[in-house]
């Protein structure tokens, strides 16, 4: 079982792991405890699963026509032409169907701004002051809202739900399989890092400035950042400093400075909720100073017009293919974002932010890709689906195991019933970790949660 | 106000003067007419004075006309947003920029959108050349303050080209909006019943208005429920039958709004409509067209338990008049993607493509003049480079009311400026918005 972030954190403020002073990882209130919340994950049974003449898109920008893919014990065992069915796998005619990596949602907040959208499930935004980065958006996260299902019809495996965007720093992120469950560990991506959410412009400054409070502009949204992070080198030395000795007070456990300085020591990973280029700057100039590293913002409707300082700095975009204008700060976003930063180099996720959008996003990923090719910014459909898979299990640090159909990474696995660069193509069957979690042609493997039971049947065909 | 000088009279004849007075051929498409001509391969449709002057098979291009080679494509009807805010909001969050909604009791079906509108708004032209053509531009029932309540009609709505700012509104206060289900119960004071409760008093008042409007200025009659524009808007509805929109989404919601109808013998049209499936039959027999968002499948509210992306499909098989909406007119433009998807989930094509065009000119009382390529109509017309409906399809050219739109807008140019931003000069030295 992969440490928690929270342990390695423990290990960064203590410098030496490999002798730590007795104490803290006996006592529970202090860091360094066991891995907290740990994920209960267990993959879906499975049987081994051979793909056959299909079109694959491996998410590592190639294409392979007429190919094959062995699923097996919930890893991917090879893909090629011409693969020989083992004797106990199962297989599926890939005739006209197209196989790609599962998709990858970066910034869903499923779960805790549930379905139906009623005062009771509004659980992303904590919003009781501006820095709550003590808050884990698992915490809330209800397994049994409606749309992890629709989604995962979309062809949805893996997603990072995210606190919302009213504070300056949000609170933790957490990365899931989109498997059903009866609680959220068992959902929760086993190792995969947290991320902290953290938020620019207009959300933070129109709350708290409603409010006559901290930080109504955005000269205090930066010094927020700034002021907070500064707290968080201080905490960091005071445990250091109790850790060798120095000191031989406990210093008090303050869950907010531990998940900052489990930024500063890269083990949680800061998704940046910007939309301005100009505020993306600052951001990265905030992340010098104190020496940790953006993984990706988020919205970015003006990414494109700073492609080359986010290539420079690498750090990926997250961005809608079309959303623009509900917001002063969403005013400039175009259809090109996505295809003007590919032709910068730099790395480009399409994530949806919306229960809505989540369930197609090989659609938004089709117009931004079609959008590219209008002004002459040639891609194709490998280096697009990188947008939804290997692009934002970067983002999420989990490329080394989900998001390319390559041997020995997950067998998170969608087959289409064509081009998923299509309106019409709908994902067929939804493998995750090699186990089938929905097919379009069997009703026993479309998962219901609790809350659709009794209510209205919708799902009666046409009548 | 400036009395006219003759200069300036001049110069606004000039002005007047449509541009469209050329005569234009597109040749060689694929036209979906959505008329009774149906699907024309290899068609021609002929462009002057503002309207379509002849559409065939192969037609020659009259004799100097300007002949656009439209050959492998496919030119459609223009688009309607059947439900939207274009021309009434700018930035969705700054209060100042949107003027669909307010929160004064004292008004509700006398509010008039169309005098708020703006036809050089910045939303027009970035969903205009992606081929939205006709907009229903509608008030909207805001939640009422702390400790109010109001009524659930939000006003009146009307019909806009995006052509242009000359005679931009095609169909003045085409159509009466009101709130039911929850959003109307919230405006009324808290429940369902009592939104409807303030709707029948107000269409009563408006009655006796009418029947007695020489005893109500002598003061001699029962004092009304609702203010003296209110009532008159409201009798003038029940006089000229033009569509009451109201926005529900439960069946037993919709089924109320029914019953509504048919005591007061209103035009209704069902607009959200989520569980419009659930009572297919009942808005069948009653002629009530909907307009919905068909890739709503989430139980987004309580009221909405019943959603699901077969919901045009069923509805259009038991003979509902179905048009289309985002409801987000920033993103009006991908309405076609939402048709898209309902044909993956069981509505034929040519019906997904009706419920962007013929369908809600029909229900507005538009068709005369637009909604359909057929000779003598509005040439709103689109030309496209594949299948309408597909993501990857792009607008190529777009016509509104005989008017070549310049496929140009906010987003084109910054597309256009930030096309290389390792240029010598900061974008901002390319004022037009060009490439470097």
């Amino acid at each position: 079982m992969p440490r928690s972030a929270t342990v390695v954190l423990c290990c960064g403020i203590l410098a030496a792991c490999a002798a730590p002073r007795p104490g803290p990882a006996t006592d529970p209130a202090a860091p360094g405890s066991p891995e907290h919340f740990p994920s209960t994950y267990e993959p879906l049974p499975s049987t081994p699963v051979l793909i056959t003449n299909a079109t694959i898109l491996t998410g590592d920008g190639k294409r392979l026509d007429a190919a094959s893919i062995l699923l097996r014990d919930g890893r991917i065992e090879a893909v090629g032409p011409n693969l020989r069915a083992p004797a106990d796998a199962h297989v599926v005619d890939g005739s006209g169907k197209w196989v790609t990596p599962g998709i990858i949602d970066n910034h869903s907040h499923l779960g805790v701004y549930a379905t139906p959208a009623v005062a009771a499930h509004s659980d992303g935004n904590e919003m009781s002051g501006p820095n709550t980065a003590e808050v884990w958006a698992e915490h809330a996260v209800w397994p049994q809202d409606p749309g992890f299902d629709a989604a995962r019809a979309g062809g949805v495996t893996t997603m990072q739900v995210l606190p919302g965007s009213a504070n300056l720093f949000g609170g933790r992120t957490v990365t899931l399989k989109n498997v059903p469950a009866r609680t959220t560990q068992a959902m929760k991506f086993p190792g995969a890092p947290q991320g902290l959410k953290m938020a620019c412009g207009e959300n933070p400054k129109r709350l708290y400035g409603s409010r006559q409070a901290f930080p109504m502009t955005r000269m205090g949204d930066v010094a927020g950042y700034r002021m907070a992070f500064s707290k968080a080198f201080d905490y960091r030395e005071k445990w250091r400093a109790w850790a060798d000795g120095t000191v031989t007070a406990r210093p008090d456990r303050d869950l907010q400075l531990e998940t900052l300085v489990a930024v500063l020591e890269g083990e949680i990973l800061v998704h940046h909720h910007c939309y301005r280029a100009d505020e993306m700057a600052q951001v990265l100039d905030v992340a010098r100073e104190f020496g940790y590293r953006v993984s990706s913002f988020h919205h970015a409707t003006e990414a494109y017009k700073i492609g080359d300082l986010l290539a420079a700095s690498d750090v990926c975009a997250s961005i809608w293919a079309d959303w623009w204008g509900f917001k002063l700060e969403a005013w400039d976003g175009i259809r090109e974002n996505a295809a003007l930063l590919h032709a910068a180099g730099a790395c480009v996720v399409v994530h949806s932010d919306s229960d809505t959008g989540i369930q197609r996003l090989n659609q938004e990923a089709a117009k931004a890709m079609a959008s590219g090719r209008n002004m002459g910014i040639d891609i194709d459909e490998g280096e697009a689906i990188r947008w939804l898979t290997a692009n934002p299990a970067r983002t999420l640090g989990i490329a080394d195991r989900t998001g390319t159909l390559v041997p020995g990474m997950m067998a998170d696995v969608v087959v289409w019933d064509g081009n998923p660069f299509s309106v019409y193509t709908r994902a067929e069957k939804v493998y995750i970790d090699g186990a089938l979690a929905y097919d379009r042609s069997d009703a026993a493997r479309q998962p219901k949660s609790d809350f659709m039971l009794g209510i209205i049947e919708t799902t009666g065909g046409l009548q | 106000m400036r009395p006219l000088t003759p200069w300036t009279l001049l110069a606004a004849l000039i002005l007047a003067v449509p541009v469209q007075a050329e005569t234009v051929a597109l040749t060689g498409a694929r036209i979906h007419t959505m008329g009774p001509t149906g699907v024309i391969d290899n068609g021609t449709v002929v462009i002057g004075d503002g309207r379509i002057t002849a559409i065939g098979a192969g037609l020659a291009p009259p004799p100097g006309a300007r002949v656009i080679d439209a050959s492998g494509g496919v030119i459609t009807p223009g688009l309607y947003d059947a439900h939207g805010y274009l021309g009434v909001t700018e930035v969705s969050l700054e209060a100042s920029t949107v003027d669909r909604q307010h929160v004064d009791p004292r008004y509700s079906a006398a509010f008039e959108v169309a005098d708020a509108i703006n036809p050089r708004s910045v939303l027009i032209p970035i969903n205009r050349i992606e081929g939205v053509t006709r907009a229903l531009v509608t008030p909207a029932v805001a939640p009422p303050l702390p400790g109010q309540a109001r009524s659930p009609v939000a006003g009146l709505g009307s019909v806009i080209h995006l052509g242009g700012s000359e005679d931009f509104i095609v169909g003045r206060n085409a159509a009466l909006y009101a709130d039911l289900g929850e959003s109307g119960a919230t405006a009324a004071g808290g429940s369902r019943s009592l939104a409807l409760l303030r709707l029948r008093e107000a269409l009563e008042d408006a009655r006796d208005l009418a029947a007695n409007r020489k005893a109500w200025n002598e003061g001699a009659r029962r004092p009304y429920s609702a203010s003296r524009p209110d009532l008159e808007a409201l009798a003038e509805t029940l006089r000229s039958g033009r569509p009451v929109v109201v926005t529900v989404h439960r069946a037993s919601d919709i089924a109320a709004a029914l019953r509504l109808a048919e005591d007061f013998g209103l035009n209704l049209v069902i607009s959200g409509g989520s569980e419009a499936w659930l009572v297919a039959g009942p808005l069948a027999a009653a002629g009530v067209p909907v307009i919905i968002d068909p890739i709503e499948n989430l139980p987004r509210r309580f009221e909405a338990l019943g959603a699901t992306l077969e919901n045009a499909a069923r509805l259009h098989a038991a003979g509902v008049t179905v048009a289309f909406a985002t409801f987000r007119s920033h993103n009006a433009r991908n309405m076609r993607q939402a048709a898209g998807n309902a044909v993956a989930h069981g509505l034929p094509w040519d019906a997904a493509l009706a419920a962007l065009t013929v369908n809600p000119a029909r229900i507005f009382g538009q068709a005369a003049s637009s909604g359909s390529l057929e000779a003598r109509k509005d040439a709103d017309l689109v030309l496209w480079d594949g299948d309408p409906l597909e993501v990857t399809t792009t607008a190529t050219r777009v016509f509104i009311r005989g008017r070549d739109i310049p496929m140009v807008s906010r987003h084109t140019l910054l597309r256009d400026r930030y096309r290389d931003i390792s240029a010598p000069l900061p974008p901002q030295y390319r004022p037009r918005g060009e490439a470097p």
